[in-house]
């Protein structure tokens, strides 16, 4: 029969540092490649719609006639589709998540 | 008196120990259960029925979030039967990469349960230490594939990310370190007394039982019964040497056992993987359409989950059917239930570890 087998463990977690990261006082670090939220250059794109036919979740909007491109950051899944879809490599998935937000706010972004 | 009065008392779907939302109606004389009837249901998404919606390519994104804990090994089946139905010969290392992203996967996924098992026992600080260690993988896997639970990372005609040679052999690197770790963690599991007074002789399935129950995963290995969907060899199991992990006695200390040593297992088959992969692409490019039917077969954390997809020459797929482990687990859960007593309900309901919104989809 043992007892307290977790003592060493325990004893151990005393002297050392926390595990947890003390947000949001301290920041978090994305790795490079985490899949966070979908940012476009506009000044690349243009506007064929693309990313809109890959969107696995139909969250990107394509207007070319007033050369608008919006998505609805509630919907995206950050699964990359789009960004692998774009012939102009206008897209790129940021390693910052989308703020949490109460709204279903569609973001919209013009050349 | 003629027998004894009985007592029914729900369980769930909301439950402060069991964090899965099923049902059942416990019928107790005194505090003994003689009989658990359940009921499924609660959380049904109409996944396989969204299949007529997405084409077979975007489809994988839906399969992955069938489950939210082995997400890569679902997606990862689902592109290995149409695969199979278009008859694709995907690159080499893909399946390596795929190997490892499902033991990574199958590390979390059994350190998770470890946690919760503590959990439920009352054993708060082993719980801690074992989510602490689950988040060394978290952050493997959210360098490799950049997702810390989905991973998105499969997809039909390959994988989409590669692991560089170097980040490889730093993985392994850590992987080793963490290996003595968890020998330290899994030594609580194993020796400590307040542990086994838990886990020791309780809910014994025995090996008839199993086979006669269609019992999965760590449920039927921790019975006896060598049944590891690994074998069969897809992806590049069929590259590395490994034995299914067994223990005789059949209760719950023999289900948590199976899975200690699986983790080792992971590790080594990683290391493994890592050793054998060749270079070279990792995707081809599919075009056209799947045209018949496929039935695909994989080991995830929790035991053998079944793929069948019926494709008809168009882009949307006619049928995916997806036969989840813990569906194959809830008939030995009820056969453990009578005769144990009400407080040891919530462990036993563990031990089979269910993953209930994958059994309703
Ligand atoms: S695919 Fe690229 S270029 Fe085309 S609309 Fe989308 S962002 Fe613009
Ligand atoms: S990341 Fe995926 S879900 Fe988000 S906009 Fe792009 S394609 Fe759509």
């Amino acid at each position: 029969m043992h007892f307290f087998v977790i003592l060493k463990t325990l004893v151990k977690n005393l002297f050392s540092k926390p595990a947890t990261v003390k947000f949001p006082f301290e920041p978090r670090e994305y790795p490079e490649g985490s899949r966070g939220q979908v940012v476009i250059d506009t000044s690349t794109c243009i506007f064929c719609g693309l990313c809109q036919r890959k969107c696995p979740t139909a969250a990107i909007t394509v207007v070319r006639a007033e050369k608008k491109w919006s998505i609805k950051r509630m919907q995206c899944i950050s699964c990359g589709a789009c960004v692998d879809a774009c012939p102009k490599n206008s897209l790129k998935l940021d390693t910052k998540y989308y703020t949490p937000d109460v709204t279903k706010k569609e973001d919209t972004y013009n050349a | 008196m003629e027998g004894k009065k009985r007592t029914i008392i729900p369980f769930g779907p909301q439950h402060p120990v069991l964090p899965e939302p099923i049902h059942l109606d416990l019928v107790l004389e005194d505090e003994k259960i003689v009989e658990a009837i359940p009921s499924i249901g609660f959380i049904h998404r109409g996944l396989e029925k969204l299949v007529e919606k997405k084409d077979f390519i975007e489809y994988v994104y839906v399969a992955e979030r069938i489950c939210g804990i082995c997400s890569f090994i679902h997606g990862m089946t689902y592109c290995i039967a149409v695969e199979e139905i278009m008859k694709l010969n995907i690159p080499q290392r893909a399946h390596f990469l795929r190997v490892i992203w499902s033991e990574l996967s199958r590390l979390h996924s059994h350190l998770l349960w470890l946690g919760l098992m503590a959990d439920a026992f009352g054993f708060e600080s082993l719980f801690m230490q074992s989510w602490r260690l689950r988040e060394r993988i978290l952050d493997i896997i959210e360098e490799t594939t950049g997702g810390r639970v989905i991973f998105g990372s499969s997809k039909v005609g390959g994988v989409r990310r590669d692991i560089s040679r170097e980040k490889m052999q730093e993985i392994v690197r850590r992987l080793k370190v963490f290996e003595k770790e968890i020998k330290e963690l899994s030594n609580v599991f194993i020796k400590d007394a307040s542990v086994q007074h838990r886990l020791c002789g309780v809910g014994v399935v025995s090996k008839e039982q199993a086979y006669a129950l269609g019992a999965v995963g760590p449920t039927a290995r921790g019975s006896g019964i060598a049944s590891d969907m690994r074998k069969l060899g897809y992806a590049a199991y069929k590259e590395i040497a490994f034995e299914p992990i067994i223990e005789s006695t059949g209760d719950s200390y023999a289900r948590c056992l199976v899975r200690i040593k699986e983790l080792f297992q992971s590790i080594d088959i990683i290391a493994q993987a890592a050793e054998k992969m060749v270079d070279g692409p990792i995707d081809i490019k599919v075009s056209g359409t799947p045209d018949g039917e496929f039935f695909a077969r994989s080991e995830q954390p929790r035991g053998e989950a079944v793929y069948y997809i019926k494709a008809n020459g168009t882009k949307f797929l006619d049928r995916v059917r997806v036969r989840t482990p813990t569906f194959a687990n809830i008939a030995p859960l009820l056969k453990i239930l009578p005769g144990a007593s009400l407080a040891d309900v919530p462990i036993l309901i563990l031990t089979i570890d269910p993953c209930i919104s994958c059994t309703e989809r």
